[in-house]
């Protein structure tokens, strides 16, 4: 069985709100999915549907084979198998980072080993400081090491990196591709588009409780064939152009001023162009 | 591959819980010490005897072990809960197999625990200075140990059934502690009872404390007291009755309203 995650005509509203609206979602194994819409786009409520925290209206869901809203013991060794890291926790200030995580571990059957967690976190030399003395990023990666120390095959990340800087963000993403090689599947939401796309297999779009596209990053709204533009300086005038043919363009420029073209730029649509066209243009 | 059972977990989680709550040594204090701040206030204050052979610190620590079961119990847990909620710790916990109800072993633990050294404290100190008489004979050393365990239990499943009403964790102190406070004036902590208003004395005996307190009574005061009191003797059976109903009303409260997670 391939498909960790499988999703189909989800509906759940909120008295007259239709928060999720007949969504259809695939996620295969071994993948970093991403998730992206706006606020109030249904994106939430999704995922917490997925990770069996809310009950759904219609439609049917498998996660890892079974269907999250299930009770009792079998939800239990359901839950063995899946990770969740929660969005601003700050909990357990009064543990060192070794305490909780190894107190978690006795939570399931066959966890990872607390240290070795601890260390793909990097937080080794903060194993025995008290919880309540981590910075916000460090906070960050405590929370991804309880979510993983049960050896999850399948692991929810909600807004990882909000408030870090670009050094930790960086160490962060190489986190979850590291955990991504080990072999889990990795549901992420994300309001950064450079962090969908540094880190994301697929993505996908959902505004107003609908899937609007999935697909990589790079084609992603016809953004591999969109127009290019391309921009110079001719003499006071900074020009610019949009073309489908942006190498043609510049070779007639370099042409025209005799070797170089000043101050050249040519950009392809970025993910974020692409995002905030998919989501505005669904805004008739 | 070994399971790990609710049990199992729930005294990892009391361990857990009882380390935490060591850390925290605001709560400690306030929790332990003051008790016995109030004994030696109260000690010192009225130091008559009320009846012969009873002094005033005497009839005190019964109802500061009476209020021991409630501080630890009731009050600390729905004080807690409401912050762990806040702080995502229940959601948190909510999305690992831990079994639901190893988190309330816990939590049982934690109460008993703490619940057993302000005891201990209480009764040493009122010993050692306030000329406080421990309990005479095997049959009231039995009936102290009942009465701890069942109303350490109900003030527990109470405290939890509780927790869902304060709006957040920083508010919660705010609407847990004046329900205390009220009910240790109308049970007879601070004052003797039978010298109570009557209104008072019929409001309290709705409520559990009134009875912990004058099931403290029976053990630490002499049999001679009994006739001094509402009934004129110590109701033990109903004293016990009505802290089981309190106790079934609890759970049942608790396991409705109980939420993992703030709405």
């Amino acid at each position: 069985m391939n498909q960790v995650v499988s999703v189909s005509g989800l509906h759940k509203s909120y008295g007259a709100n239709r928060a999720v609206d007949g969504l259809d979602l695939t996620i295969e194994k071994g993948e970093i999915f991403a998730l992206l819409g706006p606020n109030g786009a249904g994106k939430t409520t999704t995922v917490e549907i997925l990770e069996g925290f809310r009950m759904r209206d219609s439609g049917d869901v498998k996660v890892l084979g079974v269907d999250p809203a299930i009770k009792g013991s079998a939800a239990q060794l359901w839950r063995d198998r899946i990770g969740i890291v929660l969005q601003s926790t700050m909990d357990a200030g009064d543990l060192t980072i070794r305490e909780s995580v190894s107190h978690f571990a006795t939570y399931y059957q066959s966890p990872k080993n607390p240290d070795e967690v601890i260390e793909l976190v990097g937080l080794s030399e903060k194993a025995d400081a008290l919880g309540r003395t981590l910075s916000g990023g460090q906070r960050r990666r405590l929370d991804v090491a309880l979510g993983i120390i049960g050896n999850p095959e399948l692991i929810f990340l909600d807004e990882p990196t909000t408030g870090f800087d670009p050094e930790a963000r960086r160490a962060f993403w190489s986190l979850i591709r590291k955990l991504r090689d080990e072999g889990a599947t990795i549901l992420l939401t994300t309001h950064y588009l450079d962090e969908a796309e540094a880190l994301a297999d697929r993505v996908a779009v959902i505004n107003r409780g609908k899937i609007l596209e999935v697909s990589t990053p790079s084609l992603l709204g016809g953004r591999a064939t969109s127009l290019a533009t391309v921009t110079w300086r001719d003499g006071a005038e900074l020009r610019s152009e949009r073309t489908s043919t942006p190498t043609e363009l510049v070779t007639q420029l370099s042409q025209s001023f005799g070797g170089e073209i000043p101050e050249l730029n040519v950009k392809r649509a970025s993910l974020e162009d692409i995002y905030l066209e998919m989501i505005g243009g669904s805004d008739e | 591959m070994n399971k790990p059972t609710a049990l199992s977990i729930g005294i990892q989680r009391g361990r857990l819980e009882i380390r935490q709550f060591m850390r925290q040594r605001e709560s400690v204090v306030f929790t332990m010490l003051f008790p016995l701040i109030l004994l030696a206030i109260f000690g010192s204050v009225f130091s008559d005897s009320i009846a012969p052979g009873v002094t005033f610190s005497q009839y005190f620590v019964a109802g500061m072990i009476a209020s021991g079961l409630v501080n630890t119990g009731f009050q600390q847990l729905a004080i807690m809960i409401p912050v762990e909620r806040d702080f995502g710790t229940l959601k948190r916990l909510r999305g690992t197999p831990m079994p639901a109800s190893s988190y309330f072993i816990g939590k049982s633990i934690l109460v008993t625990v703490s619940m057993l050294i302000q005891v201990a404290l209480l009764l040493a100190a009122g010993v050692a200075f306030f000329g406080v008489e421990l309990p005479h004979g095997a049959d009231k050393w039995f009936l102290l140990f009942a009465l701890l365990i069942l109303g350490s239990a109900c003030s527990t499943v109470l405290g939890i059934a509780f927790s869902n009403i304060p709006k957040s964790g920083r508010g919660a102190s705010a609407v847990v502690s004046p329900v205390v406070i009220v009910l240790q004036f109308f049970s007879g902590v601070f004052f003797i009872f039978t010298d109570l208003p009557q209104w008072m004395q019929q409001v309290a005996a709705l409520f559990p404390l009134k009875w912990m307190t004058q099931g403290a009574r029976s053990i630490f005061l002499p049999d001679s007291f009994a006739t001094r009191e509402v009934a004129s003797n110590w109701e033990t059976g109903r004293t016990f009755a009505i802290i089981t109903a309190w106790l079934v009303v609890g759970i049942i409260w608790a396991v409705r309203s109980f939420k993992w997670e703030r709405d």
